[in-house]
């Protein structure tokens, strides 16, 4: 038993080394000044503390962190709310045919998004809204309906329909009953839901780059990769991006893990 | 009054119409408009709708070029190490969490940390982490390995990890034998080394995310089956092999169809970490229709890829959507 106890911990151990490796390669490297940044040292710890690599990346990226900040939240607010009234109607009005719409709605959070990515930078164009935050805030809505239906239909299956058949005998309509006695309740599958789409957004890649080709106005995922494969830039100053990119959705993470587990969960379909 | 009451009963179809409206243009529309420019003469910069004769000779085309060859061959690849990794890994993880534990909490939420960050994030440090001048390469020399070997006469460990062009496991010479036609690709059918670190990275992002799923699944066993089992003098092995692992058999099936769809799809990280890598070692679809699209503007050859990409991860998602959603109804 004992024996068992100890190769228990000896697994974890190893288990923390690997997961926590790359954070002490951005943490020690970040940390160095620029003089003693080289290949040789990467594994050691800094002689002495220096902020410049940050202040560096700092001046850097920090247009780019706003462009993500006003990107991230009205994305995530405006489908989240579209995903409380859509996840509404499904679960608890539903009309012939609704589940077939409902995956119709929701094949959309799966597809490969390559698959309409040409379709969509032309629309932009053609509205324009190329190449502007405005333009990214619609794409992630757009896309991320399906998802957010998919948290609010699921959380709201448990609410009993006795509470909406009672509004709606007061004389409440649908949209009625929905203010009355469902938005009171939807509070933890509203944060359930903005913290799905504020961590899918903030990492979004594919959307910033191919909807917004001017470096100032893109988002910081953008900004690093940018930054990384740049030979001028010191390493240090791209560890430093690298966690300047990743404190967000950290926060989030550190801060509201448990809601941001549900979230993860009911990614995945099953109610 | 007739009005009003025709407003409240398809009130619910009026409150779905903007988002179905939405749905039906930004992804079937748009889907629709992706395959018909693949199948177009549409490649310059030069906008040219007009039908290509054949008609399919872009997908011949696209399937004929050794790139592509090699990015289907990399999905593949990529996908099974990926999977193998990130689901022993993250079963693995979930099994020893599994107890009575000082710091669980702890744990687990550090196993879980990788999956808030970014794929960008992920790729520029692993990149660093698999460079060959430096990262674990350094450990070599550290430990010693590297002067053991050179002192008695053999070269220093120093693999090129995302730098190394060759493909291991090359089963060309099979494929040749039962299949004629198959003598004529023009790549290497086996493993390209510079994947194995990718597919370590993403398991790295992706198998805490694994693991929750399965201590989900763990939290929903009654006691009582352990108990059972125990009693009837199950070790803790048995105890999962035989028991506990196929209880967990839809949760595993869930997770290892989100796995393949972030596989087949998998973009960031493969661009920030290795690019195309050496010989299309790394190379994925993803890059391939993104390069297409927006560096070389061959857009019809660019959507037919991003066809093929959709084709292949219908094959998994529509089932598994169908199922999924028909077992609840009930």
């Amino acid at each position: 038993m004992k024996m068992k106890r100890v190769l228990l911990w000896f697994l974890l151990g190893c288990l923390m080394i690997f997961y926590l490796l790359p954070v002490y390669v951005m943490l020690v490297n970040s940390l160095r000044d620029a003089s003693s940044v080289s290949l040789s040292t990467m594994w050691e710890l800094p002689h002495h503390l220096s902020m410049q690599g940050f202040i560096h990346a700092w001046s850097l990226l920090s247009p780019n962190l706003q462009n993500s900040l006003w990107m991230v939240f009205p994305s995530a607010l405006i489908s989240s709310v579209i995903g409380a009234l859509n996840g509404y109607i499904f679960s608890k009005w539903r009309f012939k045919g609704s589940e077939f719409l409902f995956a119709l709605l929701l094949f959309g959070f799966f597809i490969p998004y390559q698959a309409i990515l040409l379709p969509l930078v032309r629309f932009l164009q053609w509205i324009n809204l190329y190449g502007t935050i405005p333009g990214l805030i619609l794409t992630h809505v757009v896309y991320g309906i399906s998802v957010t239906t998919l948290i609010f239909r699921n959380f709201y299956i448990h609410i009993p329909n006795s509470i909406i058949e009672a509004a709606t005998v007061d004389g409440a309509g649908t949209l009625g009953a929905f203010w009355r006695v469902i938005m009171p309740l939807s509070l933890p599958a509203f944060a359930v839901a903005l913290i799905f789409q504020f961590t899918n957004i903030w990492n979004d890649f594919l959307f910033g780059i191919t909807v917004v080709p001017n470096p100032q106005s893109q988002p910081v995922t953008i900004a690093l990769n940018n930054l990384s494969g740049s030979f001028s830039v010191d390493w240090n100053v791209v560890m430093a991006g690298a966690i300047l990119a990743a404190i967000p959705t950290a926060l989030v993470y550190i801060g509201l893990g448990k809601l941001f587990v549900q979230g993860l969960v009911s990614g995945s379909v099953k109610a | 009054m007739i009005h009003q009451h025709w407003i409240s009963r398809h009130s619910g179809v009026l409150i779905l119409l903007p988002s179905l409206i939405l749905t039906a243009i930004f992804v079937y529309g748009f889907i629709g408009s992706s395959f018909f420019i693949s199948l177009t003469n549409w490649r310059t910069l030069s906008v040219d709708l007009s039908l290509r004769d054949p008609l399919w000779q872009t997908y011949a085309d696209l399937l004929s070029m050794p790139r592509f060859q090699a990015d289907l061959r990399n999905t593949f690849v990529f996908t099974t190490l990926f999977i193998l990794f990130a689901v022993s890994l993250g079963l693995g993880l979930a099994i020893l969490l599994d107890r009575q534990l000082a710091g669980k909490g702890f744990f687990r939420n550090t196993f879980l940390f990788p999956y808030a960050l970014s794929f960008i994030v992920t790729g520029v440090v692993w990149r660093w982490i698999f460079n060959p001048e430096t990262g674990i390469n350094l450990f070599f020399d550290f430990l010693g390995i590297n002067q053991a070997l050179e002192s008695s006469g053999m070269s220093p460990l120093s693999p090129g990890w995302t730098t190394d062009p060759s493909v291991v496991f090359s089963v060309n010479h099979i494929l040749s034998q039962v299949w004629p036609a198959g003598g004529d690709f023009q790549i290497e059918w086996g493993i390209p080394v510079a994947l194995i670190p990718v597919a370590i990275a993403a398991t790295w992002q992706l198998s805490g995310f694994v693991m929750a799923m399965y201590l989900g699944g763990l939290g929903g066993i009654r006691p009582q089956i352990r108990d059972a089992a125990r009693i009837d003098g199950a070790s803790e092995f048995r105890l999962y092999r035989s028991v506990i692992i196929p209880m967990l058999n839809p949760i595993t099936i869930s997770t290892v169809i989100i796995l393949i769809h972030v596989s087949l799809k998998i973009f960031d990280l493969v661009f920030a970490m290795s690019g195309v890598g050496p010989g299309f070692a790394t190379d994925v679809p993803a890059i391939f229709v993104f390069e297409m699209m927006f560096k070389a503007a061959r857009y019809n050859l660019g959507t037919s890829a991003s066809v093929v990409m959709l084709i292949l991860s219908s094959l998994v998602i529509v089932p598994y959507l169908m199922h999924s959603l028909k077992t609840r109804e009930t």
